[in-house]
């Protein structure tokens, strides 16, 4: 098994050690990793960490999910826009 | 056709942190069918996160271990608890699908969340919870060389810092609201937890202040400076990540959803570590905070107990009582200062998902009040992070759960609504 993943990020190639959860992989392609917009438009990025917030939640391969508790997989589509 | 599976066991267990792992392995031997279900990626819990960045200790893979020995012990990890849509039935979902559970007894052992206190700037990307940080950085979250201020309080403000450090990150401050008389007091009365004593020792870190306060963190995009009180005086230090947890909430939503009486924040629990609903245990952080020796002793209590060994449960009293005055020492001595609460000015969020401003809160008389008229706790984490601070900030009580307890797929709710099924 490798020990590193490759996933695609909002359309871009981002690679990461093999078990990295999504949230952790977010922080790779941009700045301190935004995952969603807030209802008044401010960037938010994951916070708890563990389940909690919600703050990390994405689509995930069509669908949504909390990046703090997914793994990345091989080929994973992460959209962080919509 | 719903599209739900169904499926029995005798002893199901709700969480895979050290109390629950402990449940499980002490219910097995009797042959009973277990099993466990976690929401997260492995099981070890908060304390025991496994990841890229994470180095377990050896404990906590002789727990898993014991788990993966037992046949009769059944794992699933990423799995949430929906709902309870039957007696002795629970509606669970995963990445794959939603599964309705029939148990004969169930024990939860659904830990807690870390309380997170708004203050101006805490919206910010790069502001995450101290076990928050833990949490990310286990799970591979790059931190090399980065600038970290850790502030709020408790001993995992310690346990957070040496995991940065570890990490690669370069710890600027680590700020803890009790004031030093406290912190001084709870580190002499490990000498009656001698492995506590040890690990604080291993933990003392040089950036440590007491009676310390995160006022604010400024930032456009992210994060870019926090603002300190340390003492009687104010400091501002640029940095690029603040994580701030303000001791831990118990999980008691599965609990409060089954009806389950609580006592302060916490499940109610007797010495069998039976709550006050027949069939139903509760052990570790969900009845109150006290680490990971205090879960598994009660996780291994409410294991036998489950099965119907009480006499072998009752051999675990002792120790239980031990860890159980620990944790008396950590809420005592790391008990919240009133002044806290004055953190956020009338421009601060409190509700992050509907981003609900203290000013719009102030005027509200409950949390009802806040929930209908300024949307506060109506988003998806479900007052999960805002019901705790709107608790300490003004006192409410916290949000009643409903049914789903988290955000779901619609094919999942299909599950609540089987033919044939009379019930709720």
């Amino acid at each position: 098994m490798s020990d590193q993943t490759q996933l695609h990020i909002d359309g871009q190639l981002v690679r990461v050690k093999a078990g990295s959860s999504v949230a952790a992989a977010l922080r790779v392609v941009d700045g301190k990793g935004a995952a969603r917009t807030s209802v008044t438009g401010q960037p938010r990025a994951p916070f708890c960490g563990m389940g909690v917030c919600q703050e990390c939640r994405v689509q995930i391969d069509g669908r949504r999910r909390l990046a703090c508790q997914t793994v990345c997989a091989e080929g994973m589509r992460v959209e962080t826009t919509a | 056709m719903s599209g739900v599976a169904f499926d029995t066991c005798d002893v199901l267990v709700v969480g895979a942190g050290p109390a629950g792992m402990a449940a499980a392995v002490a219910a097995a031997p009797s042959g009973a069918s277990v099993v466990v279900i976690d929401d997260n990626p492995a099981p070890g819990g908060q304390i025991w996160r496994d990841g890229p960045g994470a180095s377990l200790p050896p404990v906590a893979r002789q727990w898993r271990e014991a788990l993966a020995r037992h046949a009769n012990i059944r794992v699933r990890s990423g799995t949430r608890v929906v709902a309870a849509p039957a007696s002795h039935e629970l509606l669970l979902e995963d990445a794959d699908g939603a599964m309705r559970m029939r148990w004969t007894k169930l024990i939860l052992c659904t830990g807690a969340r870390e309380l997170l206190l708004p203050f101006p700037g805490w919206t910010l990307p790069g502001v995450t919870g101290a076990g928050g940080l833990q949490a990310l950085i286990k799970a591979g979250l790059p931190v090399e060389g980065e600038r970290i201020v850790i502030a709020g309080s408790g001993p995992l403000l310690l346990a957070a810092a040496a995991t940065a450090i570890a990490a690669g990150a370069q710890v600027l401050r680590i700020a803890e609201q009790a004031s030093f008389a406290s912190v001084a007091a709870f580190g002499a009365s490990l000498v009656r937890w001698p492995g506590k004593a040890l690990q604080a020792l291993t933990l003392a870190d040089a950036r440590y202040r007491t009676a310390s306060r995160v006022l604010s963190a400024q930032g456009t995009a992210q994060v870019e400076s926090v603002r300190l009180r340390q003492g009687d005086r104010e400091v501002e230090m640029a940095c690029d990540r603040i994580a701030c947890g303000f001791g831990l909430t118990p999980n008691t939503q599965l609990g409060q959803l089954l009806g389950c009486a609580l006592a302060g924040q916490a499940i109610t629990v007797d010495a069998l570590q039976a709550t006050s609903v027949a069939g139903i245990y509760a052990a570790g952080e969900c009845t109150g905070f006290g680490g990971s020796e205090r879960a598994l002793v009660q996780g291994t209590i409410a294991g036998h107990a489950a099965v119907g060994e009480v006499a072998k449960a009752r051999t675990h009293d002792r120790e239980r009582a031990r860890w159980n005055a620990f944790a008396a020492q950590l809420h005592r001595r790391f008990a919240l200062a009133d002044d806290l609460s004055a953190l956020p000015r009338p421009d601060t969020l409190v509700c992050r998902c509907e981003d609900v401003p203290f000013s719009a809160l102030s005027a509200c008389t409950g949390w009802t009040d806040a929930k209908l008229h300024r949307r506060c706790g109506m988003g998806a984490c479900q007052g999960r992070v805002c019901g705790d601070a709107a608790q300490f900030l003004f006192g409410w009580t916290p949000p009643a759960p409903r049914p789903p307890l988290v955000p779901v797929r619609i094919e999942t709710l299909a599950g609540l609504a089987t033919p044939g099924d009379a019930r709720q």
